[in-house]
């Protein structure tokens, strides 16, 4: 298995695990504005993806991609289905000479341009779109003009689609189920941007963990860390 | 001849639906998909990918959708088919049945078909 592949397999191991972990939070989050089958969705496609990438035979990494994405089209369901899955698919081609910057950067620019335009939806509208494009832009920037190192560019734009999410809160939905509450969706998180902000902090994560070998996130390193036996002892 | 599909999240709703087309649809292929493939409600774009696939008679295929994921995963499965396939922005029933008619006529095209079904979307019930 070619390094690249092997990051990959990691990477969708990872965000199954982590959204398995916030499934009842993307369903609370769902029922506040939607149907409330965000996080059940999602955990069970990501859950067979995970299991399907760690199947496949020497996998590149446009494969990998491609796997996941038609995985998460037959389980997910909803219209997660085909914005999270078609899109990684479409997108997946640009993986095709292995994991590069620019492939990166072209591959976050197509998987963006496919979502927008399946999911009919702009910044603005309180859907995935809020903390993907900033962290697509950011991500592009911070390659082509600021010269960072992938990492720190992958870092900036998790931070971004972080700000993302926090826009989603205040703002009124105009796409998806969402946007039939009207003013009502005002002060909910979108589920959308918050599983996006998930996946991609879980890409960071092992990206990190490949690059520098490091088994600790610095984002995590800065929080604050409780001491064994004191959890919730201010509570 | 150009073919149809019938894209409901349920199953059933598809099947009566292309039954009630296919009674004006003559020689018409109209090959209705839905369901999540586990028994749920849902629609899923493989499945909706082999329906092209057997609605094809060589002059492409019009997709008739319901709801929300239905129209997403039609797309995707027509992204991902050989077949010259395109959506019609219709009711999904009155759609279906305008467009199986459209199709029996000898000049029919994918558009005249597609703009046949869309125009079901001015048929007044009261």
């Amino acid at each position: 298995m070619s390094a690249d592949g092997e990051a990959v397999v990691a990477a969708v191991r990872a965000v199954a695990d982590r959204i398995e972990a916030e499934r009842s939070y993307l369903t609370d989050l769902d029922s506040a504005i939607g149907d409330a089958d965000h996080g059940g969705n999602m955990a069970r496609g990501w859950t067979a993806a995970a299991e399907k990438a760690a199947e496949m035979d020497d996998p590149e990494p446009a494969d990998v991609v491609k796997t996941v994405g038609k995985t998460l089209m037959s389980e997910v369901g909803g219209a997660s289905g085909p914005l999270y899955g078609g899109s990684l698919v479409f997108a997946s081609p640009d993986l095709e000479d292995g994991i590069t910057a620019e492939s990166a950067v072209a591959f976050a620019e197509t998987y963006l341009e496919k979502v927008q335009d399946r999911g009919d939806a702009r910044v603005g509208d309180k859907t995935m779109v809020d903390a993907l494009t900033p962290a697509v832009h950011t991500f592009k920037k911070s390659v082509e003009t600021d010269d960072l190192t992938p990492l720190e560019a992958l870092a900036k734009a998790v931070d971004a689609a972080e700000r993302g999410v926090a826009f989603t809160v205040p703002i009124r939905a105009s796409k998806g189920r969402a946007s039939y509450l009207g003013w009502r969706s005002v002060g909910h998180q979108d589920p959308g941007a918050t599983s996006t902000l998930y996946i991609m902090e879980e890409l960071l994560g092992v990206a990190q963990e490949r690059v520098d070998g490091t088994e600790e996130l610095d984002r995590d390193a800065a929080s604050p860390t409780i001491p064994d036996g004191e959890e919730g002892a201010e509570d | 001849m150009v073919g149809l599909v019938v894209v409901s999240h349920s199953a059933k709703a598809a099947e009566g639906i292309a039954e009630v087309a296919a009674e004006m649809g003559g020689d018409t292929r109209i090959e209705p998909v839905g369901g999540d493939g586990q028994g749920g409600f849902g629609t899923v774009p493989d499945a909706i990918e082999d329906a092209l696939d057997a609605a094809d008679g060589g002059d492409g295929v019009v997709v008739l959708v319901d709801l929300g994921s239905a129209v997403m995963n039609a797309d995707v499965a027509i992204e991902m088919s050989d077949v010259d396939a395109v959506i019609a922005d219709a009711p999904v029933l009155e759609g279906a049945v305008n467009a199986a008619v459209a199709a029996t006529s000898p000049k029919a095209t994918l558009d005249s078909v597609r703009e046949q079904a869309e125009a079901a979307r001015d048929i007044a019930k009261l």
